[in-house]
């Protein structure tokens, strides 16, 4: 099978490596790149576990061929904390936001991208943000409340 | 597997065959890259007339490349915003194409649905014109997925924004796959219904017209007694899959409760 190379920025740093003829992107990060925070979870695009952010939008990595973020900007869960971690990675430990973790990364991106672009989200819009990421552990609630929460202490900064 | 990459459709669609599948967003062809069982060959192409939405005559040229996010977030389209919203989660809307949406499989391919109501035609890449989506849906059915590319799909605008009304049933909100849905267009000439068009999601092979619901509304006003006509009609004949969200039965059942609903909202306006 025919590698090929593979140039992208990751979390702002530039990224060269090489993936086999129809790799997708979840498992070049993972194994080709050595970025551990994107979770494979069901390989279908069902459970987000694999959410990165591309370009400023979420994809599901496990469905994108890893050469299609060529020249592009990708980032995931492992370039959230800069020294200290992020507001909203702070606010999923104050709400128990987290139990076994596996969803975590890819809520994380789906959060980001929502604060991003709506600082003020009300709960329905979080709701519906984070409606391609399954969580079976927690029920929702304490990742919605730490969104929200995260927006209020932003507002307030 | 193989990776085609080509820069026109029109080589894209030299390329194809039996067996190759054509790639865009990736959310149905990547699920079976990930399951070991895709075409031998996967066909993509970065033409930029994939993903041109254009206004045209009486309504819009969409590039079948277009995705589920840009179709909510276009300003002349929002008669399908809604449409498009109830398609899979962010990450799915932000990949999932339109193009794609016409082959995806139950319980999928609810975009498609509203298409077929709205009158839309495709158009092949490679090839001149444009033929109803009704053919190619038929095709589809029939034989499980020809082996073309669509470049583009034309969709007339409704005359009147309120004679199209949709309605995506599941039961999970706000992201929950199909029980059925339904798209309905009726345009009205001085209040009597003028070319009624009813169209079904996961209640057959693919999406579907139902003739005889659309025999009873023609020509009539959207009253009490119409609707109740309609809905007697509306699981008729059909005959919807069996799945972990309903069986083939229950589908029958409610596709008239539903069916009602919507007809009862849109005159309600």
């Amino acid at each position: 099978m025919a590698k090929i190379p593979v140039t992208f920025t990751l979390n702002g740093s530039e990224r060269a490596a090489f993936a086999e003829e129809g790799l997708n992107l979840l498992e070049f990060l993972r194994r080709a790149v050595g970025d551990l925070s994107p979770k494979y979870g069901c390989g279908q695009g069902t459970c987000g576990a694999c959410t990165v952010i591309i370009d400023g939008e979420t994809h599901l990595s496990c469905l994108t061929m890893a050469d299609a973020v060529q020249g592009r900007k990708v980032e995931t869960a492992s370039g959230l904390a800069n020294g200290k971690v992020h507001p909203l990675q702070e606010a999923f430990m104050e709400h128990f936001a987290a139990q076994c973790g596996y969803c975590t990364p890819g809520m994380l991106m789906s959060a980001k991208v929502l604060l991003d672009r709506n600082p003020s989200p009300t709960r329905a819009e979080v709701i519906e943000a984070i409606s391609g990421n399954l969580c079976r552990c927690t029920g929702y609630a304490p990742i919605i409340d730490a969104i929200l929460a995260t927006a209020n202490t932003r507002r307030l900064a | 597997m193989r990776v085609e990459s080509y820069k026109t459709l029109a080589e894209a669609a030299r390329a194809m065959g039996p067996d190759a599948v054509f790639m865009a967003g990736g959310t149905l062809v990547m699920r079976d890259v990930n399951a070991g069982e895709s075409a031998s060959r996967i066909i993509r192409s970065a033409d930029p007339a994939l993903t041109e939405i254009r206004a045209t005559g009486d309504g819009f040229s969409i590039g079948a490349g277009v995705t589920m996010a840009r179709i909510v977030a276009h300003r002349d389209l929002p008669f399908l915003a809604p449409v498009a919203r109830a398609v899979g989660g962010p990450q799915v809307r932000n990949m999932a194409t339109v193009g794609g949406n016409l082959f995806a499989h139950h319980p999928y391919g609810d975009f498609a649905v509203a298409l077929l109501a709205l009158g839309a035609r495709v158009v092949l890449a490679g090839q001149g014109g444009a033929k109803p989506l009704d053919d190619l849906l038929r095709e589809r059915g029939r034989s499980g997925g020809p082996s073309l590319i669509v470049a583009s799909i034309e969709v007339p605008r409704p005359r009147d924004p309120r004679a199209f009304g949709f309605v995506k049933v599941s039961r999970i909100k706000p992201k929950g796959v199909s029980v059925m849905s339904i798209a309905v267009n009726l345009p009205r000439d001085s209040g009597r219904i003028r070319g009624a068009r009813v169209a079904f999601g996961a209640m057959g092979p693919a999406p579907l017209r139902v003739s005889a619901v659309e025999r009873v509304l023609e020509g009539q006003s959207l009253d009490a007694a119409t609707i109740a006509r309609a809905a007697q009609l509306a699981g008729d004949g059909l005959d919807p899959p069996t799945d972990a969200l309903a069986s083939a039965w229950y589908r029958r059942e409610v596709a008239g409760t539903h069916l009602r609903r919507l007809l009862e909202k849109m005159e309600r306006g």
